[in-house]
């Protein structure tokens, strides 16, 4: 009995949290749901996330790809880890707001003033997904599923301010996402991006460990040694 | 109620640089001193460690080193009719916390104010007439001069082991420093910084249009250095780790590698960290401090008597701290009265990109601090401002601090912030372009000031501090002057694409400029447009000593930190030589 009922709340749990993704809508189905999360576990591995439900990482990860997609040579911001260095912000002290200053009144200010809204980041991120999912149910095509032609029109929309997703200014959520997935393609690996330093080998930027004494006069020089992380560089101690 | 405790003879508010050097002397002279510092202990080992030190994300991003901005933030607003927000996170103005304070995550850029900026008001009056300087900038004179200061200047480039050459030795002008200098007693402890690449070319195409290029003065050591207090330092190995990170090599002069060491070996000072100052305590004529009640990591309070309080908290805080304190009348813009939070000053940046072709690489990484080449041309009053209708200037540097990736990655004007072509533009540039810093003067105006908030607290319940601001019209036209001068020098560095980046309003909280918040707490020569005299000593109060770039009527196209280690040396010796003696204000009013 004991174990059915666990059973029954997850189940209970995994459809308040599909419908939550609706809000108000009640044109949203479950299979859709089912759909959106099954197409993206196809291309992702049936992936579970700290922060992330199923439709909100097929999102991210449609649109972090487009921000920084793949090439021939390099891969883009989802082979890099971004989605999931997003997923462990949101789920961490950033996603609560734990490194802002985080006491009210909240008000509408100037863009000088820079963020004022009462949302956390994850709250930030939660109620705009909400609206961009909710947004593609009354579409023929969810977004994760639009040709990338598209799915830059739509972003363009976002950056351009040009909507408010649940009450959110677009580009605010639209500039967040873009700097998350910058950060995500390069901060160091530990933070679960920048997977095999491909951000860092891209650029060619050597890594954090670095000691440059006998080389910064050397003019010109092309330094082509692969780059070093934190989590895997040698410990070293001045003393 | 507060815990009285046993009474000291000087209390240090805040243990960064400039307490360091406060209590350092003054503990040296046989008082008993407390330094409360809000933060916690820190030093180069264990904390400061490779490779977790050289965290990006960590420290630049997330700013690990940067005053706790959830518990003490500051609002903002570009004119008194637009309501402040709160600064929710840092990011124009980087202000430090911890044991060293911003003395740990500086970038070591160590240049002397000049002789004309200690008498500005008299110096641009003078020379272009009383007519020319615009009505809304309140610029004074300091009451105190370069030549009283250049001993202190002295004694603190010493202290901290600064790399550069001479460019003025007792008046005779030297070949290979900046000839613009004013004049200094001897040379530099240590020789100048190795250049970078972007450096090298800079210098190039600045000497051939007649300019006179020079390497940035550094404190990023060039050599291994034993300072005068004893301690020993290393040579920098450009890692490209310097501002907003500490030094895990010893390398840049910092608190805790010039002075703290010694200041903790003297039995007569006791370090308390975890110790937030919420006020400086008056007695019942508000004439003279009686000590500062702080509370502890756990929310206990302790009231700390002292004969003499020494406020050294950051130039911003050193402002809110006067005025949760009630010492000095705080200023009212409508009336132009009252001296606590008037003449506050920031600095005036703009950029200038050089991209490249793929043949050249800059190697960003490859950097210290304070490993540019510049020219001074076109700062302070190095030139005729007359044809230009604007009074101040900038210094105009090729330098990289860093080739960190998530903020450095460059794109030529035109390029969209995203996706293929961005992805394509940024690999294609990074390695491949240079960047001048055009570094410049900031005005004070009647309309830009500092006061208590009326809405926001801070985790202890007090007001946070308010800060009004825009970029004066003056300032406009200067630093669009110097981007234009810079681009010149830029066409000539044999790149294809020079891209300038003046600053314009409305000044942004959003965008990093620098940390060089000045004013607020001015010293002069007026009691009526000042909150100190000429020894850094409250008009009000003659046992309150207040030092910070808060001090600075106006602020230089210099770097700050050079010119406040000497004002700190300077009121500490009138402390030591003068007030001991006879304890009352060194000035009468």
């Amino acid at each position: 009995m004991k174990r059915n009922r666990e059973q029954q709340g997850s189940r209970r749990d995994f459809l308040r949290s599909a419908f939550a993704v609706g809000v108000s809508s009640a044109v949203i189905s479950v299979e859709q749901i089912r759909a959106a999360s099954s197409k993206m576990r196809s291309t992702d591995n049936a992936k579970t996330f700290a922060f992330f439900r199923p439709e909100e990482a097929a999102f991210v990860s449609a649109a972090v790809d487009r921000f920084i997609p793949p090439d021939e040579e390099w891969p883009g911001a989802v082979d890099a880890g971004v989605v999931e260095y997003i997923d462990q912000q949101m789920a961490g002290k950033w996603g609560s707001a734990g490194y802002m200053y985080w006491h009210g009144p909240f008000k509408e200010g100037t863009p000088s003033q820079g963020y004022q809204l009462p949302l956390t980041p994850a709250e930030l991120f939660r109620r705009a997904i909400a609206a961009i999912n909710q947004h593609f149910t009354t579409q023929a095509t969810p977004f994760h599923q639009l040709s990338t032609d598209k799915q830059d029109e739509y972003l363009e929309t976002l950056l351009a301010n040009k909507t408010t997703l649940n009450g959110v200014p677009s580009k605010v959520f639209a500039d967040f996402l873009l700097q998350h997935t910058i950060e995500g393609f390069f901060a160091d690996p530990i933070y679960g991006g920048n997977r095999n330093m491909v951000g860092w080998k891209m650029l060619g930027f050597p890594g954090p460990y670095a000691d440059y004494y006998e080389l910064i006069d050397q003019y010109g020089i092309k330094v082509d040694r692969d780059p070093v992380s934190i989590g895997s560089s040698p410990r070293h101690h001045a003393m | 109620m507060a815990e009285k405790l046993k009474p000291v003879d000087v209390v240090v508010v805040g243990v960064g640089f400039m307490g360091a050097i406060m209590a350092k002397e003054l503990a040296a002279a046989g008082l008993t001193v407390v330094g409360l510092e809000r933060g916690k202990k820190r030093w180069t080992v264990p904390e400061f460690q490779s490779p977790d030190i050289h965290d990006e994300l960590k420290y630049s991003i997330r700013k690990g080193m940067m005053q706790d901005v959830t518990r003490e933030a500051m609002t903002f607003r570009n004119n008194s009719s637009q309501e402040a927000l709160p600064i929710r996170q840092w990011q124009a103005f980087l202000p430090g916390s911890d044991l060293g304070g911003s003395g740990v995550h500086w970038n070591g850029q160590t240049f002397r104010f000049t002789e004309a900026d200690f008498v500005w008001h008299t110096r641009m009056q003078e020379r272009y007439g009383k007519t020319f300087v615009d009505r809304n900038l309140i610029i004074q004179d300091w009451g105190i001069t370069y030549d009283e200061l250049e001993p202190y200047f002295d004694k603190f480039e010493y202290l901290l082991g600064t790399g550069g050459k001479a460019g003025n030795l007792n008046g005779k002008i030297q070949p290979g420093g900046n000839p613009f200098e004013s004049w200094r007693s001897r040379e530099y402890p240590n020789p100048p910084m190795k250049e970078q690449y972007g450096g090298v070319l800079f210098r190039k195409a600045a000497s051939e249009m007649g300019y006179h290029p020079f390497v940035q003065p550094s404190s990023n050591m060039t050599r291994p250095y034993t300072n005068p207090e004893g301690l020993q330092l290393n040579a920098c190995n450009y890692c490209g780790f310097c501002e907003r990170y500490a030094c895990e090599h010893f390398a840049k002069a910092t608190p805790q590698t010039v002075i703290l060491p010694v200041l903790l070996k003297n039995p007569n000072f006791e370090l308390r960290t975890e110790a937030q100052v919420l006020r400086v305590n008056l007695d019942g004529h508000k004439k003279r401090a009686t000590g500062v009640t702080y509370a502890d990591a756990t929310g206990r309070e302790f009231e700390q008597p002292a004969d003499l309080v020494i406020i050294t908290t950051y130039a911003l805080n050193n402002a809110r701290m006067m005025l949760l304190s009630g010492i000095g009348k705080p200023y009212d813009p409508q009336t132009g009265e009252g001296v606590i939070g008037r003449n506050y000053a920031y600095q005036t940046t703009g950029d200038v990109y050089v991209f490249y072709d793929e043949s050249v690489n800059i190697n960003p990484f490859m950097a210290a601090g304070a490993s540019g080449t510049l020219i001074d041309d076109f700062n302070d009053d190095n030139f005729d401002h007359g044809p230009h209708g604007f009074i101040g200037g900038s210094y105009i540097m090729s330098a990289l601090t860093n080739g960190r990736p998530i903020e450095f990655h460059p794109t030529p004007p035109g390029t969209r912030d995203w996706g293929k072509e961005w992805k394509a533009a940024i690999r294609r540039h990074y390695n491949h372009t240079a960047h001048m810093l055009i570094h410049g003067s900031s005005m004070p105006t009647r309309t830009n000031y500092l006061d208590l908030d009326p809405t926001y607290k801070d985790a202890w319940g007090l007001p946070l501090l308010r800060v009004t601001f825009e970029f004066p019209d003056n300032d406009v036209k200067m630093t669009q002057f110097c981007v234009d001068r810079a681009v010149e020098v830029g066409k000539r560095m044999g790149a294809k694409t020079v891209a300038g980046y003046p600053r314009k309003p409305p000044f942004t909280t959003q965008k990093y400029q620098t940390t060089h918040n000045t004013g607020g707490v001015i010293m002069g020569s007026d009691p009526n447009t000042s909150a100190l005299n000429r020894y850094l000593q409250s008009w009000q109060a003659h046992n309150v000593f207040v030092v910070g770039a808060s001090a600075y009527p106006q602020n230089p196209g210099y770097n700050p930190t050079d010119t406040l280690g000497a004002l700190a040396y300077w009121s500490v010796d009138a402390i030591k030589k003068q007030y001991l003696k006879k304890p009352g204000a060194l000035v009468s009013a």
